[in-house]
């Protein structure tokens, strides 16, 4: 029998206010007039007083932008964008960059205090008043709209010798670094969404761990759009170098709206010999409320290159946000026995739809990757796992284990699976499962006649499914990505 | 000075306006899928269900008619074992002196040309090429209760020196209430041709059929197979297709479950060396509540063969309580071959128990020890083991005469390939 | 019958062996005890013939033959048996299919006459009521499903249809309860006599008990410390081979 009645409606109220970070932050912001040209990409350059190598890095990414089609094989269906309709620059006016605390604007800070994030390093020791989120011992990057307005703990970090700032800085300051690395693991032409955020990419975190180091704290930004028709466009850069360590989170929301924004952003890591790099990622983009109205475009391209022998890329991501995903985090793995992961809940309600998956390429001998894959479909959405296990030639004795499960909770939605399995190594192996279920009457009635409510029985049983995936995350994000869950699913706000 | 010869579709269009007013049956349905093939032209790699397999040859290739056979197929028709009743057609055209006495469900396309309506022209080329240039094939239809016994249909290509032949049987097989039959079909062949047959199956309430497949054409042949099945209450489509020739072949196996409790198995085995490539695509559409579908599908790659599996179990809203199944395992014997695996769910409705699984990998070295310390040659091991293999699959073939063949076939291959 | 002088292997260029000298005369069965990761499993498969080995000195004399020079299933037709320590399973290959197979390759090997499948059940038959193994065990795919016991009743029951001149067990008595340890002694046992050879690997004595070595060595660091003759296992039991590797030293 399918879902009870009780369950669909505890499910169906959801977004009709469940979205708590729906409000808007009223603060002036400096914004470029509507468009996309060559003109809006010098504006955006020289805003961030860039050199020139990256203003004609942009120039030709734009060219390169211009030769391409919007992609429409993704399980996905959006009414056309029009890219020229937006604005591609928005940056609160005050600070066109991170300074001290005490000159960020002071709404500014409100807006995170609201959100739970701590900016003030006291308060992240103290805990801030009603705070929800990651407490101490975290360094944050705060992005509002197109740049950072803050990032804590630097000094401390820079103790150790890692580099921990906007990307924005990063080219203005290391600059040699930045240049060495960008867009060597998306190239500028990879796809339409990663060509233009390579031509108006506005900011990001940067992050260099050197040698040896294992980075003391764990980094993260936390990505908030607010102005109106705006696109958002932020590049992240992370490098391990020999040996080190990293852990970072990336956290998002975004205002209530009717109209859809587009969040287009490209993630590049690299970890070179016996590197490790563990990046975990609680997405809640603005979903669109129960009708499907409005919502976050979530087109992202994230991609890790173990280019080291022994390094290792891990991707944790929970995406309960966003009106329309389509993303796939992948590993390439060139050095031997590199390793790659990728773990993930996605959770599509009302008519939102996701399109995402993994893609791990194995090119060395003896890499390893794991993908674990879980979809919870809801309402009327459209949930679809998309992935590619590709082993080359030479990925002599190399192995990959893929588990991606599908539940469904009532009739109106659906749940896909499409894997692409390519082998061209005999020594390769690879074993693929996928199993489609929903929460059983039995399973359900078992909890509550253990006293249990419906809402509770929902909640336990999907947490037990999403079990080997959240268990992976940072425990601070792991709390967060429980609750998000829960208020994803089930009708009770904040 | 020599004009262009006119190759894959313009040649295909050209020999349609030159046949168009020998061709049997209605012509409208014939000019309708040359319209589409026109437009759309043969697949190409921009056609997601055509991802892995390139029919480039096919549009490089000139194909000729085949001639009304002079060469004597005999040696040909002895490799085929002789099971039921057995029909035998030599490039395309059907041979009632080759033939047993053909029964009265039987008639042949030639005389009786009517094309069904399951299967889809208007959307995929090589059965508008089908529509355009089909010839003859086996219409077999039983009526309510009626048991059919076993047919064995037989397809021969000869060989035309200097000459690359096509031919595109269109088959239809209905079986009516509460009727049994078991199919038996053998492609054999020398010499390069393309064989494009078209088969559209309807089994109707509580109707059973099994078909036995073994597709065993030229190593230089071109093998392009489409079936739709449609399979009402309580029916059943039990389906095994063995691959073993062509050097690039295609099977695309459509089951679509519009009735309450119906049952639809797709299982094959593709077994390639040197340079061949096959590909075998199935979906299954649930389309009503409580159908139960398995595609069990096995790949053993040796030399620098590909070959290519897709497989979609679709569930649409209504199809509650469906158990739908699909194994999909690859054995690559060679460091030059290549697999390509993309098995799909598509899923709409809750309450049904959907699952999917694939490997890939190699023969196992420690069960290969543990043979060849009890003494048995390395060779001789490692068939045993692709042979275990390959039974899970097999062994689903319930038909005893075409479990046999089927096994003689995999003793045959592996005695010309010892790997 | 076996003659092993110098013998050093390596793993992933790891030494694990690293000198054996050992005979053991037709007839006889030695017992080789260790501590584990002494290379007791290693000898093992290095006499039997499994990739992975590298020998990097010394040799191996079977019958005057090299031994190492032969494929594992020339190995087997010349006698060679291993019973491992864990059967892998095969699914989809049947056991009775499987020991005729591997029995008729091992006669057609030595220029004996084949056995047809007539022939083959009425052996089979009478090994399995000697051993009181229930019929089906034929019928199953080999190994699998098997409890622990029954594994180790297959490779008894391999022994004794295809009569080996060298046994060889790797720690057959491992996770076995005392009715399956009976069951592999009488197994080996029955094929004792003057052209039978067995070399017994085991950490614990008890086996000894049922099937009673002419001579026991030590092994331990990839180097054999002491022979003797039964009694040393009595000796091991009751010191334990930390102090008997310290009083070697």
């Amino acid at each position: 029998m399918p879902a009870v009645t009780e369950t669909l409606d505890t499910v169906s109220a959801v977004t009709q206010s469940g979205y708590k970070w729906g409000f808007e932050t009223t603060i002036e912001m400096d914004l470029a007039p509507k468009g996309l040209n060559e003109d809006i990409i010098r504006l955006i350059s020289a805003r961030k007083e860039e050199p020139d190598w990256l203003l004609e890095w942009r120039l030709k990414a734009f060219a390169a932008w211009q030769q391409m089609a919007e992609p429409h094989w993704a399980r996905v269906d959006h009414p056309r964008i029009d890219y020229q309709d937006l604005h591609y620059y928005a940056a609160p006016k005050k600070k066109a960059g991170p300074k001290s605390l005490d000159e960020v604007d002071p709404e500014l800070l409100r807006t995170y205090e609201k959100l739970g994030i701590p900016l003030k390093e006291r308060a992240i020791l103290a805990g801030v008043e009603g705070a929800d989120g990651p407490q101490s011992n975290i360094a944050m990057d705060a992005v509002f709209d197109s740049v950072s307005v803050a990032t804590t703990f630097r000094s401390t970090l820079m103790k150790a010798g890692v580099i921990f700032c906007p990307i924005s800085e990063a080219v203005r300051d290391y600059p040699e670094l930045v240049q060495q690395y960008l867009g060597t693991v998306v190239p500028m032409a990879d796809n339409f969404f990663a060509a233009l955020n390579s031509a108006v990419f506005t900011d990001g975190s940067f992050c260099y761990v050197p040698k040896g180091v294992r980075c003391p704290m764990e980094l993260s930004t936390y990505f908030r759009i607010n102005a109106r028709n705006t696109g958002q466009f932020e590049r992240t850069l992370i490098i391990a170098d020999a040996g080190s360590y990293v852990s970072y989170l990336e956290g998002c929301t975004a205002p209530q709206r009717d109209e859809n924004q587009l969040h287009a952003a490209v993630v590049e890591l690299i970890a070179m010999d016996d590197a490790q790099i563990k990046y975990s990622t609680v997405q809640n983009w603005y979903p669109g409320d129960a009708n499907g109205r409005g919502g976050i475009y979530n087109f992202v391209t994230k991609r890790g290159a173990c280019r080291g022998a022994r390094s290792k890329i891990s991707w944790t991501q929970v995406e309960t946000g966003s009106a329309i995903t389509w993303k796939y985090p992948s590993c390439v793995l060139m050095g031997d026995d590199s390793v790659g992961e990728f773990y993930s809940v996605a959770v599509t309600n009302n008519h939102q739809q996701a399109d995402t998956g993994s893609k791990m390429i194995h090119i060395g001998r003896n890499t390893k990757s794991t993908i674990v894959s879980k979809g919870i479909s809801a309402g009327k959405s459209n949930n679809t796992y998309r992935g590619l296990v590709r082993m080359l030639p030479k990925a002599a004795g190399a192995r990959n284990y893929t588990q991606c499960d599908s539940l469904l909770i009532g009739d109106q939605c659906g749940a896909h699976t499409v894997p692409y399995i390519e082998s061209r190594n005999p020594t390769a192996k690879v074993e693929h499962e996928a199993t489609t279920s929903k929460i059983a009457d039995d399973q359900l009635f078992y909890c509550r006649s253990r006293g249990l409510s419906e809402e509770d029985a929902v909640n336990l049983i999907v947490n037990g499914f999403c079990k080997d995936v959240l268990k992976e995350l940072p425990m601070e994000f792991a709390v967060e990505a429980q609750k998000l869950l829960a208020v994803s699913l089930e009708g009770s706000v904040g | 000075m020599n004009a262009p010869i006119a190759t894959g579709v313009p040649a295909f269009l050209a020999r349609f306006e030159g046949l168009r007013t020998r061709l049997p049956g209605d012509p409208a349905p014939r000019l309708a899928a040359a319209e589409v093939l026109r437009t759309l032209g043969l697949p190409g790699r921009r056609n997601e269900a055509w991802h892995y397999t390139n029919l480039r040859p096919i549009e490089d290739a000139a194909f000729s008619e085949p001639l009304t056979a002079l060469r004597d197929s005999g040696m040909l028709l002895a490799r085929v074992p002789h099971i039921g009743t057995r029909l035998v057609f030599v490039d395309g055209r059907f041979r009632v002196d080759l033939s047993d006495t053909p029964p009265a469900i039987f008639r042949p396309f030639a005389m009786h040309a009517r094309f069904g309506d399951l299967a889809q022209p208007a959307r995929e080329p090589l059965v508008a090429l089908n529509t355009m240039l089909a010839e003859d094939g086996a219409i077999i239809t039983l009526p309510n209760d009626a048991d059919g016994g076993t047919i064995t249909l037989v397809s021969l290509a000869t060989e035309a020196p200097g000459r690359t032949t096509a031919f595109h049987p269109r088959h239809q097989i209905r079986v009516a209430a509460g009727a049994r039959l078991t199919l038996v079909e053998v492609a054999l062949g020398t010499g390069t041709y393309l064989h494009n047959p078209v088969t559209e199956i309807a089994v109707e309430d509580g109707a059973t059929l099994t078909h036995v497949r073994l597709q065993d054409e030229s190593p230089s042949a071109y093998h392009l197979a489409t079936l739709y099945s449609s399979v009402a209450a309580s029916g059943t489509y039990d389906s095994f297709t063995l691959t073993l020739g062509g050097r690039l072949s295609r099977t695309e196996i459509h089951a679509t479950l519009t009735g309450a409790g119906a049952i639809a198995h797709l299982n094959a085995a593709q077994i390639l060396t040197g340079i061949q490539h096959a590909d075998f695509t199935s979906v299954v559409r649930h389309a009503a509540p409580n159908g139960t579908s398995r595609q069990t599908v096995k790949n053993v790659l040796a030399g620098s063969s590909r070959g290519v599996f897709q497989g979609r179990i679709e569930v649409a809203r209504d199809a509650q309580k469906t158990d739908g199944y699909q194994m999909n395992q690859a054995l690559l014997l060679s460091p030059d071959a290549e697999v390509n695996s993309k098995p799909e769910l598509e899923i709409f409705a809750d309450d049904v128990k959907c699952s999917h699984g694939a490997t890939v990998g190699e023969l196992d070295a420690e069960q290969l020890f543990y043979l060849r310390s009890r003494g048995v040659p390395a060779s001789e091991a490692r068939a045993i083991l692709v042979r275990a293999f390959l039974s899970e699959a097999i062994e689903a073939v319930a038909h005893d005469d075409a479990r046999a063949m089927l096994e003689r076939a995999v003793s045959d291959w592996w005695e010309q390939h010892p790997a | 019958m076996l003659d092993i002088r110098g013998l050093a292997a390596s793993i992933n260029d790891t030494p694990i062996l690293k000198g054996i000298d050992l005979t053991v005369p037709q007839g006889e069965v030695h017992a080789i005890m260790g501590p584990n990761g002494s290379g007791k499993s290693t000898l093992a498969y290095v006499l039997s013939g499994r990739e992975g080995y590298e020998v990097t000195s010394g040799s191996v004399t079977y019958d005057g033959k090299d031994l190492l020079a032969i494929e594992p299933e020339d190995r087997a037709a010349a006698g060679v048996f291993l019973a491992f320590q864990y059967p892998v399973e095969l699914p989809g290959v049947g056991n009775a299919n499987f020991l005729r197979t591997a029995l008729n390759a091992q006669r057609r090997a030595r220029g004996e006459a084949e056995l047809d499948a007539v022939q083959f059940l009425k052996l089979a038959r009478g090994e399995l009521r000697r051993l009181a193994i229930a019929e089906d065990m034929l019928k199953r795919n080999v190994n699998v499903g098997f409890s622990g016991g029954e594994k180790k009743r297959n490779e008894v029951l391999q022994m004794a249809i295809l009569r080996p001149r060298l046994a060889i067990l790797d720690e057959t008595d491992s996770g076995l309860d005392i009715d399956a340890l009976k069951i592999v002694a009488e197994g080996v046992n029955a094929l004792r006599g003057p052209d039978f050879s067995a070399l017994v690997i085991t950490h614990y004595q008890r086996l000894l008990d049922h099937i009673v070595p002419d001579r026991v060595h030590v092994l331990a660091g990839g180097r054999i410390l002491r022979s003797g003759g039964p009694e040393l296992a009595r000796e091991l039991e009751a010191k334990g081979y930390t102090d008997m590797v310290a009083e070697a030293a």
